[in-house]
């Protein structure tokens, strides 16, 4: 299953462990994501559902291309990382 | 008699509070957060704070204990965008007024009769509604809908937004907004209907044919007199004007000594002629006159001014105050202002003296006093 990690500032804020999720795009993995940790949803993704324009999402390491309706594919053992892009600080 | 000032700052929401020896700070909650906007709600005691995260967006919390604890709720949010919806474009950039929330602007409690009402000012030029406290938030169409939104553009920020909601307290129904830059909007049903307000206000930064126009206006504030609220006040960006029919038409003040730019405003909350003002010299000169902190001051509705410096620096001071970092108590003597360089100041004499409560705070966004219905 894809393993999704959360950078650490925004555990300041809100209960987001790493977790092992279904889904085989950013958009299902991070929606099975946020059923586990539902007060994080708001932090990353605006109220249309895209991605906030300074967090970043990176699968194995490579930024995701899609911001909008996160349709990148992702594989079962692909890892998904929640990341604040460093501008907006 | 306030004894308690909520200073909402850049990193963090300070709590200050009069002592036997003055005042002073005393306790920090959001320390590190950015927290533009501050609400105290006479009618049940909640503090309410908006956070603007810069990589989180903004969020909302509501203290039920006097600032001791915080939970998080709701958020004003912009639904999804009809099908077919021509958004309008931002006739000073040619861009699309974005349907997402960039930044909670204003906060105000719905009137005496409707306990958990709330209204939210947003950029984008959206007003929100809540009668549940903040849990749940409704954009108010008729308002965001109206085509003579279309005229709205940005001032500082680059969209236009709601920094002024004003609930007359004999009827709550009627609600006076302030946008900029888009005037001075008017409700008679809650919301259900606008008219445009903002008679002869002038717009210097427009072409003459368009001085006048009321839907181009940039009304930096405005502020009511509690007991005569049909009187208002309103620190515009290229002057200052008073209202006496609860912000359908003004009128222009001169106060040239020392300027009359700036962005906080004050209104007794008794006397319908007095009002406080903070000048700084001019929209692209924002700190005041020769490094001179000043108070402007009218008691005579605005026929003439005093210039109060008693308490404030008069040398190399380099201080601007936001629009909504001044507040005034319930007594009318007691009013306190912080600066973008984190200086807060406070009399206890209607402005004659000031005095300093610290020079080290972050940059303040917002100053409420906790006022006792």
């Amino acid at each position: 299953m894809p393993h999704v990690r959360v950078t650490r500032n925004l555990q300041r804020h809100v209960t987001c462990p790493p977790q092992d999720v279904a889904g085989d795009t950013v958009r299902a993995a991070l929606d099975a994501y946020f059923e586990l940790a539902p007060d994080a949803r708001g932090y990353v993704l605006d109220e249309h559902g895209g991605l906030r324009k300074h967090m970043a999402v990176f699968v194995n390491g490579t930024l995701i291309g899609d911001r909008s309706t996160l349709s990148d594919p992702i594989d079962e053992r692909d890892t998904i990382d929640i990341m604040q892009a460093l501008s907006g600080g | 008699m306030a004894d308690q000032l909520l200073v909402a700052t850049r990193k963090g929401l300070f709590t200050v509070s009069r002592r036997s020896g003055g005042w002073a700070v005393d306790d920090v909650a959001f320390l590190g957060d950015n927290c533009p906007i501050v609400m105290h709600d006479p009618r049940d005691d909640a503090l309410y704070a908006g956070l603007s995260h810069g990589h989180f967006g903004n969020k909302m919390h509501r203290s039920d204990d006097g600032c001791t604890t915080w939970t998080e709720i709701s958020t004003p949010a912009f639904p999804e965008m009809p099908e077919g919806y021509e958004p309008p474009v931002n006739p000073m950039t040619g861009k699309v007024i974005p349907w997402k929330l960039k930044l909670l602007w204003a906060l105000e409690p719905g009137g005496a009769d409707n306990v958990g009402r709330l209204w939210a000012g947003t950029i984008p030029g959206g007003l929100f509604r809540s009668d549940d406290r903040g849990e749940t938030w409704t954009l108010n169409r008729p308002l965001w809908d109206d085509p003579r939104r279309n005229e709205w553009f940005g001032g500082g920020y680059d969209e236009p937004g709601i920094h002024s909601i004003a609930v007359d307290p004999r009827d709550a129904d009627h609600v006076v907004v302030g946008v900029s830059c888009g005037g001075v909007w008017i409700t008679q049903d809650a919301g259900a209907s606008w008219t445009l307000g903002g008679k002869d206000m002038r717009a210097e930064y427009m072409p003459p044919e368009r001085a006048f126009d009321p839907t181009i206006q940039d009304p930096h504030l405005i502020a009511t007199c509690a007991d005569h609220p049909d009187v208002m006040w309103v620190q515009h960006h290229n002057g200052l004007f008073r209202s006496s029919d609860a912000g359908v038409s003004w009128t222009e003040l001169a106060c040239e000594t020392p300027s009359s730019f700036g962005f906080a405003v004050s209104a007794h909350p008794h006397d319908p002629n007095t009002a406080w003002f903070v000048p700084a010299v001019k929209d692209e000169l924002r700190y005041p006159t020769d490094g001179k902190l000043v108070v402007t001051r009218t008691r005579d509705a605005g026929a003439s001014f005093e210039v109060l410096t008693e308490g404030l620096p008069q040398d190399h001071a380099y201080d601007l105050v936001y629009r909504h970092a001044m507040d005034i108590d319930e007594t009318g003597d007691t009013l306190a202002f912080g600066s973008t360089t984190g200086n807060l100041w406070l009399t206890s004499d209607g402005g004659d003296h000031w005095a300093s409560i610290s020079s080290h705070l972050p940059p303040i966004y917002a100053v409420r006093f906790i006022k006792r219905g």
